[in-house]
């Protein structure tokens, strides 16, 4: 039996993908930046484009992809929903739906939050200072987390707080493997060269994880290792089978403690996922294909998404098409 | 130590209160010895640091986002409501008489309700003119015969109390639909309590931060009969409603949902929320949005904010709605002339609080002493809403006088006059140090089986210099209130 209100329960579980969403963002702005300069120091800014698949937006305003106009399309552009601030925005106006029902500490950080950014103008956040920029943003949403472990009552409204945040943290880790999965591939020389090593190098650190990469893998650093360890390692908060193996176990709790009757075809999807993550070496993966691969799994969360919307949300069935989105 | 040795100057010496009464410092009559604990920790102070506290709290309510949302056409700006840290003071015997003229009036309120409703009783033998009440665009006829529980339509009351020259609180209306404020009297304690722990300490403040609780037993209190533990809800616009922190606090302090009319339907004439486990019956709605909004079966039938056959399940009284529908006829400015006759009428009483004295133009004595003395008194229409239409006699040019005498003779019937009343001041923290501001208060009592009044009440002051406009739309802002013990 539950009384938290459908409405309440969607709201929280899209601060949480928000306030994920923006952290991941901050992370691969920071890494692309610092580590992704190839042996002439030329950066590929379109590959964030592509990353996110923003590239026939961005180019409806935009002539050129360099690092000013992508750097500002991703930070502090309001009209753009896929940037820093307007996730930020996003999650502020669900906490303020949620006001009634999160911690008052929860709210009055994301508040100073959106108000921190919505101070910077235009030309504040030249390419030298992105850097401290996303640590800025970095550390606010981990405060975020941080408070919200602290002070956010432990009811049906927490699980669903969980269950957004590791539904994008893996949607976030797919996408990163697969645009520079894509990305390298083509050219076949390239594989195993310099600039190839440190393209895998930046993704490892887009996800916080060279240093957990490194204490499994000593030496060396191959792309199968990499994607392997982004993959499916069990130990790593960030990889996609731990953060889906989260969702799993958090929705199991919440319809077990809760005695909730909906949700069943959601948890199909995850056992189903859950499966074939435990099943599947990193080898199998490559030789059928990682983008293949990546992309059943981003189709599975899709569909998680819309099973949790139709079961909690009261998304209709015309919904469902949306909820990709 | 305090009063062996007083400070000889402080911010508060310069101050003066310009002739008026002073809520600090009261009149030459009638000093303010109740405050003077107050006075001289004030003056204890430097003016400096009293704006250096005064600029942290300011900051504090832009950051907890106790902010009301001004629309512009091209974004939305969250404003803060201009909080004045110097409080308004009321003694303990002043509260008394506030707090008995309040609940006196309450009382009078809900009977008359019931009996305009029911058998109107006060309408046939002409203690007010029928036309008045029937005629009301603001009586609602679905509401006759439906027998609300405990007979109470009023939950939440808010009336607007000033004070003159005299020093007497005098009603200047009646709020009995979806008063509003109430989440700044206790959010600006708490800044106080935060900012100035050492004006506060020992003085004996009532508290304020049980309403929640308070307005819960009420709305329990008249949950339809049977049901064992009512489901509250609180019913809001939604989050672009410019007092939307208003509802989040409400509902925050008393634990319960806050609704949009989205979350509710109404199955079988029982109504329900939509929650993640299907459907949750819906027993008490303090509802924050007006009556013609509630539902668009039976009534604006454009509004998304209520739920359609909220009527239905209100008529056979399987839900409780706070305030009652059709309260609105009772706050109105033509009934608000009729209210110590009401208030005698079912009490067999006098008012407690009196009205601003009040000269009703459709009765032939109103007319005359309104026309003879047209240029000292305040001109007011009766249908109109919001200060439109009011003449000022002893601001208003010969042409307005005289355009004002016409309409008068026109229409008497819609319009009534009142003295201009001097309202009284409070020393403010302005630019050019402490000065006097005008002052007016709006007490909050709530009612299920009995009524209570919030000790306190919202203070507003106008900020502008000379001005009377409390309105936070036109430059106005709030003090904390203590009722001293």
């Amino acid at each position: 039996m539950s009384r938290l209100l459908s409405r309440y329960a969607e709201a929280i579980y899209w601060m949480a993908r928000y306030i994920e969403r923006a952290e991941n963002l901050a992370r691969i702005l920071d890494v692309n930046e610092t580590f992704s300069r190839d042996s002439r120091g030329w950066q590929n800014w379109q590959s964030i484009l592509q990353l996110y698949r923003d590239e026939e937006r961005f180019f409806e305003n935009h002539d050129r992809a360099d690092a000013e106009s992508v750097l500002f399309f991703y930070t502090l552009d309001q009209s753009n929903p896929t940037s820093i601030i307007s996730g930020v925005n996003a999650a502020r106006a669900n906490a303020r739906t949620l006001r009634p029902l999160i911690s008052t500490e929860m709210w009055i950080q994301l508040n100073i939050f959106y108000n921190t950014l919505k101070s910077y103008k235009p030309g504040d956040l030249p390419e030298p200072r992105l850097a401290r920029f996303c640590n800025t943003v970095k550390e606010a949403c981990q405060t975020h987390t941080g408070i919200t472990e602290g002070t956010f009552y432990r009811d049906e409204g927490w699980f669903f707080y969980q269950i957004g945040r590791c539904l994008e943290r893996a949607d976030q880790t797919t996408r990163l493997l697969d645009v520079k999965y894509h990305l390298l591939l083509p050219n076949h020389e390239a594989v195993g060269s310099p600039f190839d090593v440190s393209q895998w190098n930046a993704v490892l650190r887009s996800a916080a994880g060279y240093h957990a990469f490194r204490r499994v893998y000593p030496s060396g650093l191959s792309q199968s290792a990499v994607a392997g360890f982004l993959l499916f390692h069990a130990q790593f908060p960030r990889s996609v089978s731990s953060c889906i193996r989260q969702v799993d176990m958090r929705l199991s709790e919440l319809r077990s403690n809760y005695r909730l009757r909906r949700g069943s075809r959601a948890l199909e999807e995850l056992d189903e996922l859950c499966a074939v993550l435990d099943d599947t070496t990193i080898d199998e993966v490559i030789t059928k294909g990682l983008h293949e691969f990546v992309d059943w799994v981003q189709i599975k969360l899709i569909r998680t998404h819309s099973e949790l919307g139709a079961a909690f949300f009261g998304y209709a069935a015309e919904e469902m098409s949306d909820a990709a989105q | 130590m305090e009063g062996t040795d007083r400070p000889q100057s402080g911010p508060l010496t310069a101050y003066s209160p310009n002739g008026f009464f002073c809520e600090m410092l009261g009149s030459p009559e009638r000093e303010a010895d109740h405050t003077q604990r107050i006075r001289d920790r004030l003056q204890a102070l430097d003016l400096g640091e009293l704006r250096g506290r005064a600029r942290d709290a300011e900051l504090e309510l832009y950051s907890f986002g106790i902010t009301f949302t001004v629309y512009t056409q091209k974004d939305a700006i969250d404003r803060i409501l201009p909080f004045d840290v110097i409080p308004r003071v009321i003694s303990a015997d002043d509260w008394e008489t506030i707090n008995a003229g309040v609940v006196q009036r309450v009382k009078a309120l809900n009977l008359f309700l019931w009996d305009i409703y029911h058998d109107q009783k006060i309408l046939q033998d002409g203690t007010i003119p029928r036309e008045l009440v029937l005629g009301n665009p603001n009586y609602c006829a679905e509401m006759r015969g439906i027998d609300v529980p405990l007979g109470t339509y009023v939950h939440i009351n808010g009336t607007d109390l000033v004070r003159g020259d005299d020093g007497r609180f005098v009603v200047l209306e009646d709020n009995a639909r979806c008063p509003s404020g109430v989440s700044y009297v206790v959010e600006n304690r708490h800044l106080m309590q935060r900012s100035f722990p050492d004006l506060m300490a020992n003085i004996g403040i009532r508290p304020v931060s049980n309403y929640g609780q308070k307005l819960h037993d009420a709305l329990v209190d008249v949950a339809p009969e049977g049901v064992a533990s009512p489901q509250v809800v609180l019913l809001s616009p939604g989050t672009y409603n410019s007092a939307y922190f208003e509802h989040i606090f409400l509902a925050r302090e008393m634990g319960v949902p806050l609704v949009e009319g989205s979350d509710l339907v109404v199955d079988e004439d029982r109504v329900f929320m939509k929650s993640i486990d299907g459907l949750h019956p819906v027993h008490v709605i303090y509802r924050r949005i007006g009556d013609d909004f509630l539902d668009p079966e039976a009534f604006n039938p454009d509004s998304m904010l209520g739920a359609a056959g909220l009527m239905r399940a209100y008529r056979k009284g399987t839900v409780t709605l706070a305030n009652a529908i059709g309260t609105g006829v009772a706050d109105d400015k033509a009934v608000y002339a009729y209210m110590p006759r009401i208030i005698r009428y079912y009490l067999d009483e006098e008012a407690i609080l009196s009205n601003v004295e009040t000269h009703i133009c459709r009765e032939p004595e109103g007319l005359a002493y309104t026309l003879d003395n047209l240029s000292d008194l305040v001109v007011k229409p009766v249908g109109e809403a919001g200060g439109y239409g009011i003449t000022v006699g002893p601001l208003a040019s010969k042409a307005d006088l005289e355009k004002c005498r016409a309409d008068v003779l026109a229409d008497p019937a819609n319009y009534i006059a009142q003295p201009m009343v001097n309202l009284s001041v409070c020393p403010t923290v302005t630019d050019e140090g402490i000065s006097a501001r005008h002052v007016d208060l709006r007490p909050f009592a709530v009612t299920g089986r009995s009524t209570w009044v919030l000790p306190g009440g919202l203070s507003r002051v106008a900020l502008t210099k000379g001005s009377i406009i409390v309105n936070s739309s036109q430059g106005g802002g709030s003090k904390d209130t203590w009722v001293l013990e």
